[in-house]
């Protein structure tokens, strides 16, 4: 096992030509840990990893990896390994030569190559299956072995970009659990690349989130769910009410919120707009559709939405019920299934309630895909 | 719009006949001349069955030679081609774009310039360099095969790299990518990715730089110096008189041609099924039926007919003598031509007689008067000068006459007297009686 090896970001910008993939970069990542970078298609990830790696120099910035910087050091010389996104097995040469690759460029005998082989098929539940060609192995398996080939190479960070998005949801689950306990056991620095929330949240010690080409928050899974950091963390990870409106009144971290089409909500400040949302200012506020619930009393001065009954649906786990609040606001709740008999029936007129320290209220800003 | 109206597929059926006719036509009867005793290169008359031609081939000195001299040329043409194309053709696809199509028109110019100019530029051009550097007239810059290695790859190249980025295109550089990511140095991941990727482009380069190589004319007339190849061989051949032999040469080539090509691709659907039943190609092997790739594929089993053929007649050359037919043939010659020449003799004789009888006449009224008629000193003088210049006759003015009308190719005339008056004594299978 290895001490994991840290990497830091400093102010890193990539540009090509005029266009800006990566603005003012500042990431630092912890040595050993499981980080992510979560962001929709198309935001920049892959040109992070990329720089990391070495293909790709930044256009400004430094990249440090283990407190070295990293400029003029090819991909090849770097104690990096990349599992690319769409694998680049090799495809003429067998799964266990593939394996070995990083050892037959050292000049590694065969014989000692093959023992290595196997041992990583083991790991990776393959055994046996070396002298097959990548194309003979299902997407899974491929999965593997790619993760097998870059673990021979011995790197000190191991760079995944989205291995599992191909694969199917069983599978990718799976997988999920495999790469954790994989990271856990060899203790190297995993950067891990996704679009898939989930994915990042099930796994990462830390995640960033990023929105063409801006990294608007860094921390761990709980703090990105619970108190984003702008209105496109809110929106892009799990699954938010959002009402607009205008602060109405401030007072000890928590705001009133005038909202254009559900009334005044009252609602905690998210953390990172602390001090910068005054009285009067475009807000947003955003509440998850299992911080609603069926009022208790509905006639006391609480939070109340009041919304009807449009569509339900099962999903075993929860309840999902689609309301329709004043003027056409369309509104999720999700009840946790405990089994007993349920509440809400369709076209039923219901008053809804929410914890005030459950609701979040951040500047008005971009929400994603939209 | 129904297309099965009979019209509409005899129609077919007899374009396809033309065409594969126009196609296929002249390297059939090419080879079968090869086998025909007759000493210039015909199908009809046909004599005899002979193989003769392939001993008179292995014979000739001229045409071994040349054989080889092709095939030096030929590999290294396929060596120099093969490494320039390959790299043009990286340098075309990691080029900076906007200059990507001015390299590609300057490195694809040579397909299009024509080959004489090739060919003489590549004289003149290391002409010009063997001064420059002070070399004696005999330095190998002056070497036939060198010069012609040099021009024929100028634009063999341009077809091999053509070959190579065709294959290149379809290749993820993400693989070098991650060879590089692995700890490879470029030139490992060039030699253990990218080389074995397009090793089935460096094959089919190679086999097209040989061919084109091979059969190359125009450039090569320029450089050959002292190293006549086979195309140049023929050529001069032809311009002093050919045999059969030469249709033998095109036959054995047409053969292997066929041969190597019915080889190949038996082995490219070995290797199709093989890989669609997921088994390993060696497993794949001939029970003896006809294979799968056979059925509802009549064009390779003409082909496998074809080769058979060409196998079964070497076969048989080892059996069959054609001396007893060659025999019969000469003696069927002789007395054709002793008919003829009693037919002369009988026919001079006959003349005679009527000048015996006329010639008292000579003083009649009628012949006196030289120059009154015109039609009747046609016919007499005819007779007068012994007929020397009816068409039958002119042959007997020599042996050139004889040659000229064989190397016209003229079919009618072989059987009418032209040949048989004198009972083919210059045909060269006959000269040795
Ligand atoms: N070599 C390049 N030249 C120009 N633009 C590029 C280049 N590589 C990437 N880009 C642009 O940079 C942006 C980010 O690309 P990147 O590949 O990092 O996206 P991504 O976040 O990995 O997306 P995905 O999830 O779809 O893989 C894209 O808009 C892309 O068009
Ligand atoms: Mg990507």
């Amino acid at each position: 096992m290895k001490d994991g090896v840290s990497i830091e970001l400093q102010d890193v910008w990539i540009r090509f030509g005029d266009f800006v993939a990566v603005r003012e970069a500042n990431v630092h990542i912890d040595g050993g840990s499981f980080f992510s970078f979560l962001g929709p298609s198309g935001c920049g990830k892959t040109t992070i990893l990329r720089s990391v790696s070495g293909f790709l120099d930044p256009s400004e910035g430094k990249i440090l990896i283990g407190g070295k910087d990293m400029a003029g050091i090819g991909p090849n010389k770097r104690p990096t390994a990349l599992i690319f996104q769409n694998l680049a097995l090799f495809p003429l040469m067998k799964v266990w030569e593939n394996i070995t690759f990083s050892l037959e460029v050292q000049g590694v005998g065969k014989a000692a190559r093959r023992k290595r082989a196997d041992e990583l098929l083991d790991m990776i539940a393959l055994t046996g299956q070396g002298d097959k060609l990548p194309s003979e192995l299902s997407g899974g398996q491929k999965q593997r072995v790619a993760i097998a080939r870059a673990l021979c190479a011995e790197p000190d960070v191991l760079l995944l970009d989205e291995p599992l998005s191909a694969l199917d949801l069983k599978l990718r689950q799976h997988m999920r659990t495999e790469l954790r306990q994989i990271q856990k056991r060899v203790g190297i620095t995993f950067i891990y690349i996704t679009h898939d929330q989930g994915e990042a949240l099930t796994m990462s010690d830390s995640i960033a989130v990023m929105r063409h080409g801006i990294i608007d928050q860094i921390s761990d899974g709980e703090a990105i769910y619970d108190d984003p950091a702008t209105p496109f963390v809110a929106s892009f990870v799990g699954e938010n009410n959002v009402f607009r409106g205008k602060v109405k009144s401030i007072d000890n971290g928590m705001a009133v919120v005038a909202t254009n089409r559900t009334g005044d909500l009252r609602c905690r400040i998210g953390t990172a707009a602390l001090g910068n949302l005054q009285t009067g200012d475009d807000a947003m506020v955003f509440i998850r559709p299992e911080a609603l619930s069926i009022a208790a009393d509905a006639t006391d001065a609480g939070n109340h939405i009041k919304a009807l009954v449009i569509n339900e649906e099962f999903e075993g786990l929860a309840y999902h019920v689609f309301l329709e609040g004043d003027a056409g606001k369309e509104i999720k709740m999700s009840i946790t299934n405990q089994g007993k008999a349920r509440e809400t029936s369709m076209n039923k007129e219901l008053v809804l309630e929410f914890n005030p320290e459950q609701a979040i209220v951040l500047p008005f800003g971009e929400l994603a895909s939209e | 719009m129904k297309s099965n109206s009979p019209l509409i597929k005899i129609f077919l059926g007899l374009y396809l006949v033309i065409f594969f006719g126009y196609l296929l036509g002249p390297l059939v009867i090419m080879s079968i001349t090869g086998f025909n005793s007759n000493g210039f290169p015909r199908v009809a008359p046909w004599e005899c069955l002979t193989f003769e031609w392939f001993e008179v081939l292995s014979n000739d000195k001229r045409i071994i030679n040349g054989i080889t001299n092709s095939f030096i040329v030929g590999i290294g043409t396929v060596i120099l081609s093969v490494v320039m194309g390959l790299a043009g053709s990286l340098v075309l696809i990691q080029i900076w774009p906007k200059l990507r199509s001015t390299y590609y028109t300057i490195v694809i110019a040579p397909i299009l310039i024509p080959g004489v100019v090739l060919g003489i530029s590549t004289l003149v051009f290391w002409d010009r360099i063997n001064v420059m550097l002070g070399f004696s007239s005999d330095s190998f810059l002056h070497n036939g095969i060198f010069q012609t290695i040099l021009g024929q790859s100028t634009f063999i190249a341009s077809y091999c790299m053509l070959v190579f980025v065709a294959r290149l295109q379809r290749f993820d550089t993400g693989l070098t990518e991650a060879a590089l990511d692995l700890g490879a140095t470029n030139a490992q991941a060039f030699r253990k990715i990218l080389l074995p990727f397009l090793r089935p482009a460096i094959a089919s380069a190679a086999v097209l730089a040989f061919l084109a190589s091979f059969e190359n004319y125009n450039t090569t007339t320029f450089t050959f110096g002292k190293f006549p190849t086979l195309t140049i061989e023929l050529a001069q051949k032809v311009r002093y008189g050919i045999n059969p032999s030469i249709s033998v040469l095109a036959f054995i080539i047409v053969a292997l041609t066929i041969i190597g090509a019915l080889s190949f691709e038996i082995y490219q659907r070995r290797k199709q099924l093989a890989l669609a039943n997921g088994a390993p190609v060696g497993s794949v092997s001939g029970n003896f039926q006809l294979p799968k790739f056979m059925r509802g594929n009549p064009a390779s089993i003409v082909l496998l007919l074809v080769a058979l053929g060409g196998f079964s007649s070497i076969w048989f050359a080892n059996v069959y003598s054609p001396d007893a037919c060659k025999v019969e043939v000469r003696e069927q010659k002789r007395l054709i031509q002793q008919e003829q020449i009693e037919a002369i003799k009988q026919q001079q004789l006959l003349r005679q007689q009527e000048e015996a009888q006329q010639g008292p006449d000579i003083f009649s009224p009628d012949n006196s008067l030289v120059p009154k008629t015109d039609s009747e000193p046609a016919t007499q003088g005819g007779g007068s000068f012994g007929n020397v210049f009816a068409p039958q006759n002119l042959d007997e003015a020599g042996p050139e006459s004889d040659a000229k009308e064989d190397a016209g190719g003229s079919e009618a005339s072989t059987t009418n007297s032209g040949n048989s008056t004198f009972g083919n004594v210059f045909d060269p299978s006959n000269l040795d009686q």
